[in-house]
């Protein structure tokens, strides 16, 4: 692992799963940064602008500046201000918040109640990932901790300032990571994305100012206010702030999740995984969840990993979850796979996704089972046309972006199936490349 | 204001405006689905997308706001290609069979698709097939055609009140649906199908019989309630139908309860009287007009000489128009005098108001305001009513009004839910409604200062009218009201209950409305259709009966208070002659001349509703068979009795004559805003057990009561003794056993049935159903035993 | 309807969200009533409703939105395997092969004996242990290797035959 971690310091992965309580992570320094807060009586203002300097910027996927985010809360409303924490972590290659919360709730908590304090902030909500039950239980185990502690609830620490903080469970839907589809879910209806504007900071939950947050950032918030915003810039590079987890999976020795600097060199990173599976080759990877674009091996292994230079080589950096794959993958089936998830996903409302990603689905689908015709890539990339810019949220270009980008950089691929109606890569190779990868169970 | 362009004209428009509504400023047609004037913004149907400068993307013209300064374009390139490839995603899934679809013609789909689609389908695929659900009678399903506006959805919630359609799964697979295997139950669902943009909500009474362009087009008035609704009749081959709303924001805005709706079907019952017939030897005939009228002028004119004026009887729908009431009251002057026996309030039980209104014997009550101006009150008590169901569009308008914030709270003998949020209620026997009302007005004349009559300052005020009384004493110098409904204008201690609220009114600076039961309630005053210094009113020409008998589109053992009697004093009686649209059952059996004349379609006239707005209609279709429009026939019955005064040859010409040449849009000078000296009166003793009864919204005129349809739905359902728990357990009756009410001298016999929602002391029994017809009256002692 | 147990759980949830907004408390609710009867009947639904006051078909669309409620009865044991993108490069469609065909079962099939079902999952938050499988919504299984697999099913018909017709787990 490199220089230094901030988000898994202290955490050896052997006891990690019995470490997370509230002594283990004080013991770790843990709930410093909080009382520093409390205890220096620290403006609002002065948190915010530890937040702005440090250019944290969100770790759930559009990578916006947190510090900016916390400033557009309107300071002298008078009724309930509302705090989410979004840890629906469902973006197919995902997981690193779920590490969080299993290994180190506390930090959590502190960040937001930290985040809570900045923005005067009484009530928050964790919403959490229905899959993940477990660490639903562990985090309220948490919460009762730190409310025992006084680190939540009502005087905090003798200091006057309240927070409440509930957990909220999922129950299965990918769009609830949407974070006006989660501020709905909250509310006991579906998960369906509000038309933005109004934008959360002004009408949120329970139509209340609402700022909603990735697990990731609130976790980062303790480490910036303990040592500052420039050194927490300095870990990573100019605009690109921090340390990042990475989410690895696919086809490497050892997939998991890894705490880097913002712009380490992609090949490093690999490296840490124990390089390519099985000695193959890589193909392609994508370096920010199934939603960002794919990328051919050549050009992701010139990318450093931070927001700037993915953008720049044609793809998002996302919640940095990097699905590596090998030369046994056919590019078609992944995009299959990948294009059923969202026809399955997409929450309805909207004309262009609900009826967009079955299409897209369908035809990709066709074509992977022999059935393609010559104009069905231009018939795909004309149906993204019409649903890119057009829908209430982001998963109809979540759903498009793979498309394109998967046609753009494999066309070859997929004309080679709609010729000779079956795939480029021997299916023995693709099932040998992708059968189970043998490490002991855990359950 | 804002100043923006949209193709390139400027203009002015209020800030907080959405582009949609900027267009519509302009006259300019954005394309759009989901987007509904009266609803949420849901911005799904994307079809709306316009381009608006500096923004990278289209924007939904229904959802976003304007800026100052905004350019929007609505046909520019990348605006058409939105709006294009919106309505292919829309079409992918949906049927391309127009038509075979009911829809075809008036679908907003296939308009727009003619402008917006292309000629050829990119989609190979299989099309989707979504099941259809069975609403209940009058909402028909074609699901596969759902687009998935949400609009119907939307209306359930927010006007309606009850979500009682959502939609369901998720992504492609999501559906509109009710919660599986209920039906849509609410006083308005018919809405829906005028809000589905295509042809997935259909009418179910209409389907398929008729296409839009084969129908003539025609503007009416509904002859139901007394908000007097703006109809559409859809008119093809001289026979109505449909019925569909006329835009009016100031009366129904662009809604119709289903009553206003469906019954039109009553109009094509196969009931209906076509020709005249008189009662031979107990044998009805079919016989000419002349005929019928000289048998009737004959049988007056006997009865009259023989008995004098006084032994005869006039018994008026509230639904009749005003020219017919006027007539009407005119012919039963004219034989009769001073003594005339004539009334059209037929279900009201106290008139110990009559002759002491401060505004003169005929000004009538009323809502005490415009209808309109019910959205902008803060303060509303509600006494005595089945709100949703007798007056289903002023109960949206209170609703809308406490989502805005309003408080509305309710005094009621049931406590149905109303799906407005109630802010304070008191829920108790028909009996105690006057002493609870006394017990608010107690507090709010404590909380100001002012003395009350000994009798009200004995009460203890409970909780609940404390709540109430709170509540409008709250909104110091606020817009309150305090209305009073169906049940407390029927109720026998009614004067006591306004007199009552014209004092808590005062006190709280309120006003005082009346709910108005039907669409002439405040007609018949204004047509003068009361009885003389010297006459019977309606109760009283029953409870004394009459040798003769004069009904215009009444059925006394349905509509009069209390059928029991109505039945007993029409039979003794020696002439009993209806004007009626129909062959009621009870009249084939007292009556001995049946006349047919015109319902409201047939026939010109006027309905005064209960802001006192005069609303004039036309006929829509000609007279079925023989049927005549009343008026006509009661002119002819003068003339042929030898009257003064009975030469009008048109409904217009009544109309002139009773508004003494002016056309009034609204009668102010007759509506009563009078402080009355009614005498307080809070002791009733109903014993240990009394009656409840609602009209219910399917039984409350003969034109509803023969529309097929409604009469399927659930507020159709019969009559059943309701009764709470502890009541229930008291009697120890279990629910859904048969029971016996006694009631005076009648009794029936009904189902017993568990309702939470009254209070202990009650049993509810509606009224106007043949299975009640054996009760008396709809309050007072009752007994109920087991069988 | 629901036993006092569960309404004592639901009420606890009730206790995180504004009193006036008790149908925040809705996914709870369903997924206790779940746990409670096995899948979500009408009746149920309606009962949870009615509990939280709100409507019926408010609660139906939650039902029916999110993946993990059970509008219909599932066996004993519901395994949902994970077979998105980044486990499937790591053995997830094959721990689904291996599943369906020991257990003689397609996926959203229950084997006759009423133990199990298979469901397919999108992803469950957990790629880097692929192949993961999610029991009875609550149990997540890492690293199931053809071996664990087996090793699973024999242990959860070792539960089923020591406590017959228990409840779930
Ligand atoms: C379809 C979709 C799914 C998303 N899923 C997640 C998620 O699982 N977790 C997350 O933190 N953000 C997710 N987001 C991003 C959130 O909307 C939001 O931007 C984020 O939670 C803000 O937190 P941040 O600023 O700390 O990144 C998703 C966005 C979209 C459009
Ligand atoms: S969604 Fe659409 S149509 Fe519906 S109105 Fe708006 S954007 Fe418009
Ligand atoms: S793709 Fe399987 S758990 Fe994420």
């Amino acid at each position: 692992m490199s220089a230094q971690t901030i988000l898994t310091a202290g955490i050896e992965p052997a006891t990690a799963d019995a470490t997370w309580h509230l002594d283990d992570y004080v013991g770790r320094g843990g709930y410093a940064a909080l009382k520093k807060v409390l205890a220096e009586k620290m403006t609002p203002e002065a948190v915010i602008n530890e937040v702005k300097k440090s250019s944290l910027r969100g770790r759930g996927g559009a990578g916006f500046p947190s510090g900016l985010k916390w400033s557009f809360m309107p300071k002298a409303y008078a009724g309930t201000k509302y705090l989410c924490c979004n840890s629906d972590e469902g973006e197919p290659g995902t997981f690193k918040d779920r590490d969080l919360l299993r290994y180190n709730p506390h930090q959590v908590i502190e960040g937001m109640a930290i985040a809570a304090y900045a923005m005067g902030t009484a009530v928050g909500y964790n919403y959490i990932h229905g899959e993940v039950w477990d660490l639903y239980a562990r985090f309220e185990r948490a919460l009762d901790e730190a409310r025992a502690a006084g680190l939540i609830g009502q005087n905090i620490l003798g200091s006057g300032f309240n927070f409440e903080l509930y957990a909220h469970h999922g129950y299965g839907a990918y769009i609830c990571g949407e974070e006006t589809a989660l501020l709905e879910s909250i509310e006991g209806k579906k998960g369906q994305p509000r038309y933005k504007p109004p934008f959360p900071a002004s009408y949120g939950l329970y139509g209340k100012p609402t700022t909603i947050n990735n697990t990731e950032t609130f976790a980062a918030v303790p480490w910036i206010i303990m040592n500052g915003g420039e050194k927490y810039l300095e870990l990573g590079k100019p605009n690109n702030g921090g340390t990042k987890l990475f989410s690895v999976s696919g086809h490497v020795v050892r997939p998991g999740v890894y705490e880097v600097p913002m712009g380490l060199p992609f090949p490093e990173l690999l490296k840490m995984c124990g390089g390519m599976r099985g000695g193959r080759k890589l193909k392609a990877c994508i370096p920010g969840g199934s939603s960002a674009p794919v990328l051919p091996a050549e050009i992701m292994m010139e990318c450093t990993m931070d927001y700037d230079a993915i953008a720049k080589a044609g793809s998002m950096l996302g919640s940095g979850a990097v699905i590596v794959m090998d030369e046994s993958v056919c590019m078609v089936r992944a995009l299959e796979r990948l294009s059923y998830f969202y026809f399955e996903e997409s929450c309805g409302q909207c004309t262009p996704c609900r009826e967009g990603t079955g299409w897209l689905y369908r035809v990709v689908h066709r074509i992977e089972h022999g059935l393609g015709r010559a104009e069905d890539l231009d018939l795909l990339n004309g149906v993204t046309d019409n649903i890119m810019g057009r829908t209430i949220c982001a998963l109809g270009d979540a759903a498009s972006l793979p498309v394109r980008s998967f046609i753009k950089h494999f066309r070859s691929e997929f004309e080679y199936h709609i010729d000779n109606k079956k795939c480029l890569v021997p299916p023995e190779v693709q099932r040998e490349g992708s059968k189970i990868h043998v490490r002991p169970s855990q359950c | 204001m804002l100043d923006i362009e949209i193709d390139g004209k400027a203009l002015q428009v209020a800030e907080g405006s959405t582009i949609i509504e900027a267009a519509h400023q302009l006259g300019t047609y954005i394309p759009h689905f989901c987007y509904h004037k009266k609803l949420s913004i849901a911005a799904n149907c994307r079809m709306c997308l316009v381009q608006v400068e500096k923004a990278p993307k289209p924007m939904p013209a229904c959802a976003t706001p304007v800026t100052n300064g905004m350019k929007v374009q609505t046909h520019s390139g990348q605006a058409v290609a939105a709006q294009k490839g919106g309505m292919e995603f829309l079409l992918i899934n949906h049927p391309l069979d127009c038509p075979i679809c009911d829809q075809g013609g008036e679908c907003l789909l296939q308009d727009l698709a003619v402008g917006y689609g292309a000629s050829a389908s990119r989609y190979q695929e299989e099309k989707r097939v979504v099941m259809n659900k069975n609403l209940g009678p009058l909402v028909a399903t074609d699901m596969t055609r759902c687009i998935n506006c949400t609009r119907c959805v939307r209306f359930t919630q927010e006007i309606a009140g009850l979500m009682e359609l959502g939609q369901a799964f998720r992504g492609e697979h999501a559906e509109i649906m009710s919660f599986i295997g209920q039906t849509v139950d609410s006083e308005l669902s018919g809405n829906i199908i005028d809000l589905c943009p295509v042809g997935a909500l259909t009418s179910k009474p209409f389907r398929f019989s008729a296409r839009t362009w084969e129908l003539a087009r025609r503007k009416s008035v509904s002859p139901h309630d007394g908000l007097g609704a703006n109809l559409i009749v859809q008119v093809k081959h001289d026979r109505v139908m449909r019925v569909l709303p006329l835009d009016n924001e100031a009366i129904n805005e662009c809604w119709l309860s289903d009553k206003d709706r469906f019954s039109y079907e009553g109009l094509n019952s196969p009931e209906r009287l076509t020709r005249p017939m008189l009662k031979h030897g107990g044998q009805w005939h079919e016989v000419d007009w002349q005929q019928a009228l000289d048998y009737v002028a004959h049988a007056f004119k006997d009865v009259a000489k023989n008995h004098g004026g006084a032994a005869l009887g006039a018994l008026l729908s509230p639904h009749a128009t005003l020219e017919e009431l006027y007539l009407a009251q005119k012919l039963m002057r004219g034989i009769s005098g001073v003594a005339a026996n004539v009334d059209f309030r037929l279900r009201q039980s106290d008139f110990s108001q009559d002759g002491k209104r401060a505004d003169g014997p005929a000004s009538a009550p009323w809502l005490g305001m415009k209808i309109s101006e019910i959205d902008d009150l803060d303060r509303v008590l509600v006494v005595g009513s089945f709100l949703r169901k007798d007056q289903p569009l002023i109960a949206q308008r209170l609703r809308q009004a406490a989502k805005r914030g309003a408080q509305v709270s309710l005094l009621h003998a049931a406590d149905d839910d109303q799906l407005i949020k109630i802010h304070a209620k008191a829920i108790v026997p028909p009996s105690q409604l006057p002493r609870l009302l006394a017990q608010v007005l107690k507090c709010a004349a404590e909380a100001k200062g002012v003395a009350v009559d000994a009798a009200i300052g004995a009460l203890t005020v409970s909780a609940e009218a404390r709540a109430i009384a709170a509540s409008l004493l709250s909104g110091a110098g606020s817009k309150a009201a305090v209305f009073l409904g169906n049940l407390a204008q029927q109720h026998p201690r009614a004067a006591t209950l306004q007199a009552l609220a014209r004092q808590l009114a005062s006190l709280t600076g309120a006003r005082v409305g009346f709910l108005g039961v039907a669409a002439n309630s405040v007609g018949g005053y204004v047509a003068d259709a009361l009885p003389g210094p010297d006459g019977l009113n309606a109760a009283a020409m029953l409870a004394a009966p009459r040798r003769a008998y004069l009904l215009l589109n009444a059925e006394p053992e349905l509509d009069c208070a209390d059928p029991q009697q109505a039945m007993a004093a029409l039979k003794q009686a020696e002439t009993v002659v209806v004007l009626s649209p129909f062959k009621p059952a009870g009249a084939l059996d007292y009556a001995d001349v049946l006349l047919p004349v015109s319902p409201f379609t047939e026939t010109s006239g006027s309905f005064v509703n209960t802001e006192g707005r005069v609303q004039s209609f036309n006929a829509v279709v000609q007279p079925l068979g023989e049927t005549r429009p009343a008026w006509k026939v009661l002119r002819v019955l003068g003339n042929l009795l030898g009257l003064q005064g009975f030469e009008q040859d048109s409904s217009e010409a009544v109309r002139a004559e009773i508004f003494a040449g002016a056309a009034p849009e609204f009668v102010a000078d007759r509506l009563d805003e009078g402080a009355s000296g009614a005498a307080l009166d809070l002791s009733i003793d109903a014993g240990p057990l009394e009656r409840v009864a609602d009209v219910p919204i399917y039984a409350a005129d003969a034109l509803v009561r023969r529309a097929p349809s409604l009469q399927r739905a659930r507020d159709a359902a019969a009559p059943s003794a309701r009764m709470n728990s502890t009541q229930l357990q008291k009697l120890g009756i279990a629910a859904g056993r048969q029971v016996r009410v006694k009631q005076g001298a009648g009794s029936a016999v009904l189902v017993a049935e568990l309702d939470e929602r009254l209070p202990e002391g009650v049993v509810r029994i509606a009224a106007a159903h043949p299975s009640v017809a054996g009760l008396s009256a709809p309050s007072g002692a009752i007994t109920v035993e087991a069988l | 309807m629901l036993s006092d147990n569960a309404l004592k759980r639901i009420d606890r949830e009730l206790t995180k969200y504004p009193a006036d907004q008790k149908q925040s408390a809705v996914m709870a609710a369903l997924a206790i009533a779940q746990d409670e009867k096995g899948y979500l009947a009408q009746e149920t639904i309606a009962a949870v409703a009615d509990y939280l006051g709100m409507a019926p078909m408010a609660a139906y669309e939650i039902a029916s939105f999110y993946n993990m409620y059970d509008l219909a009865p599932v066996g004993r044991f519901k395994l949902t395997v994970c077979t998105n993108l980044p486990c499937a490069l790591s053995g997830g469609v094959h721990a689904a092969d291996h599943l369906k065909q020991t257990l003689g079962i397609d996926f959203n099939e229950t084997t006759p004996d009423g133990l199990f079902t298979l469901k397919e999952g999108e992803c469950l938050g957990a790629c880097g242990d692929a192949p993961v499988l999610l029991m009875n919504n609550k149990r997540m299984c890492s690293h199931m290797s053809t071996e664990a697999i087996d090793q699973l099913l024999a242990e959860l018909r070792a539960e089923a035959l020591a406590k017959p017709a228990g409840p779930k787990s």
